[in-house]
């Protein structure tokens, strides 16, 4: 089973704060598909690339040219804060 | 008159000759939603002043034009997965409980653009997270042919309200079974299609590379003429195939003789519940009286899909959910004192449980140490299960099976078992990793509770799956069943 720690770990990257509960409780669930998974190793798969297209497109560009982005207003209306047209976050330094 | 139930033709036929306005259309189940659905929660928004303005610009276009498109006038609904301007659009997560978006997302601009009419915003899993409707956060939706059942999901209310007869159709999305399982669970026909058939511009993301954006009707003919709508490249999805759209309802041909259908053994597994194997392999006798020629076929690594399927998914779900940061939209915590903690808090407060084990699972298997060992090893799992489907179509147009394994399950059933939505769309995962297009058409009853048929065909076979589809319901009765809803 996974430890505590690494799940305190892997919570970080997520940024998702756990309670103590959650963490015992994704010890025991990521465990659990973590062994579901365990028979892939046995597969050959020796030779064979990624799968990066399921349908083998490759490389799709549009030509680079400016378009209408869309309403700033309509867009920013959704933003928990904002301060004079600008994002509005905690500081930083 | 009565106008549930009826299949876009005859709703098309209806306003075509103004027998019916769009308004009398859109009252009807608006009134049907609001008389039925507090039994069945498939509906999170209702769109009711939007609807009717869009209703009456459809009339005045039905007035003064000479040829209406073939949505023109009759009220859908959406999954809430769909972004639409001016419309909430909550992906069924309280993280986006308060989210307006000022675009729609492009599948819905097109049904626009015919002057269909948007009635609301059906119930999901939560972000699509889930095979029974129940990790909602506005709470489970019922099944109509039983209150006391799943309809599955992650499409839950729009198969429950396509079903119930609250509209005559609704988009759906499919990232592992999330059309078929629930459109099989809830006797509807639904329609899965390629991977990059319709564009994902505007759906909110759960696996990338999985994604499909579809419908569920009463008819595969139906679904046809949905697909010529929805489909097409688009440029704000580069994953679109520059592939040409059918004229599929028109090109539609029904007659099954010739047609080669594989069956593979490998999707009638032991654990199938008898009353559903019993059924579809009925529905198989009726496909080969109708001339089809039956082909055993094998599918040896259909068993490693789901194992697949659940590196993949978590994997693109923990990118994919990174974007909701507190900052630019959606829920924020009221309790930071840095801007780590506002992510960090507001993530935590925001996303139910099953998007958190998601997103934990996927950032394990992504993390360092453990890429190789996980990721790329299913990412090259899973080319062996592409090129298995490419040999097979060699062989056979389309290949034939169960949608789902059992029929609804009660509600509550899902939440005991982390390990439930694997083994529920473990017929419909493989497919879905090959990016391969299939329907789930009625083809009768277990226990008094619908079954399905998956239909599934090659990449940008659509075609095909529709041929046979709409084969199989010119000779049968099963999509014409409909729930009385106690």
């Amino acid at each position: 089973m996974l430890s505590k720690e690494e799940i305190i770990k892997i919570s970080h990257l997520a940024r998702i704060e756990l309670s103590d509960a959650e963490v015992e409780k994704f010890q025991k669930d990521i465990s659990a598909v973590l062994d579901y998974v365990e028979e892939l190793k046995q597969v050959g798969t020796d030779g064979l690339d990624i799968v990066s297209s399921v349908t083998g497109l490759e490389n799709v560009s549009r030509a680079d040219v400016a378009v209408e982005g869309g309403n700033k207003d309509e867009i920013m209306h959704n933003a928990p804060e904002t301060k004079d047209g600008y994002y509005k976050v905690k500081a930083i330094l | 008159m009565n106008y549930e139930f009826l299949e876009l033709t005859e709703l098309r036929k209806l306003l075509d000759e103004k027998k019916v306005s769009s308004v009398e259309l859109t009252k009807y189940f608006l009134n049907r939603i609001k008389e039925l659905d507090p039994k069945l929660n498939s509906f999170i928004t209702l769109a009711e002043e939007e609807a009717l303005q869009a209703a009456r610009e459809a009339d005045e276009y039905i007035a003064s034009e000479g040829e209406n498109f073939p949505l023109t006038g009759i009220p859908y609904a959406s999954k809430d997965l769909f972004v639409t301007k001016g419309i909430r659009s909550t992906a069924a997560s309280k993280i986006l409980d308060n989210y307006i978006p000022p675009y729609d997302a492009t599948a819905i601009a097109k049904i626009k653009a015919q002057k269909a009419v948007l009635i609301g915003k059906t119930n999901l899993d939560q972000f699509a997270h889930g095979s029974s409707g129940e990790t909602s956060a506005y709470g489970a939706t019922k099944n109509p042919w039983d209150t006391e059942r799943m309809p599955g999901g992650s499409s839950s209310g729009s198969a429950s309200a396509v079903s119930a007869g609250l509209v005559p159709w609704a988009t759906a999305t499919e990232t592992g079974g999330s059309i078929r399982q629930p459109a099989s669970l809830t006797g509807v026909s639904g329609w899965k299609p390629t991977y990059g058939r319709v564009s994902r511009y505007g759906v909110m993301a759960m696996g990338s590379s999985l994604d499909s954006i579809g419908a569920m009707a009463y008819s595969v003919r139906d679904l046809a003429m949905i697909a010529e709508v929805m489909s097409g490249q688009d440029l704000k999805d580069s994953t679109t195939g520059p592939v040409e759209v059918p004229a599929y309802s028109k090109l539609i041909n029904a007659d099954l003789k010739g047609i080669k259908v594989g069956i593979p053994k490998q999707y009638f597994i032991d654990d199938m519940e008898s009353g559903v194997k019993s059924a579809v392999m009925d529905a198989i006798k009726e496909l080969e009286k109708q001339g089809a020629t039956l082909v055993d076929v094998d599918l040896p690594n259909t068993k490693y899909g789901s194992l697949v399927y659940a590196i993949v998914c978590p994997s693109e779900v923990s990118s994919n959910l990174a974007r909701y940061d507190g900052i630019r939209y959606g829920h924020v915590t009221g309790d930071a004192k840095d801007l780590l903690e506002v992510y960090q808090k507001s993530r935590a407060e925001g996303f139910g449980d099953e998007a958190k084990r998601r997103i934990m699972t996927g950032t394990y298997v992504l993390s360092a140490g453990y890429y190789d060992a996980y990721y790329k090893k299913a990412q090259r799992v899973r080319r062996l299960i592409i090129n298995e489907f490419e040999e097979v179509f060699k062989q056979v147009d389309v290949l034939v099976c169960p949608s789902t394994p059992n029929v609804a399950a009660k509600l509550g059933h899902a939440a005991q078992d982390p390990l439930f939505g694997y083994i529920a769309d473990q017929l419909n995962i493989p497919g879905s990793l090959a990016g391969l297009p299939a329907l789930s058409v009625p083809c009768g009853f277990s226990e008094d509770l619908p079954v399905g048929l998956q239909i599934i065909g090659p990449q940008w076979g659509e075609q095909k799956i529709f041929n046979v589809g709409a084969g199989y319901q010119e000779v049968t009765e099963w999509h014409k069943q409909h729930p009385s809803i106690k």
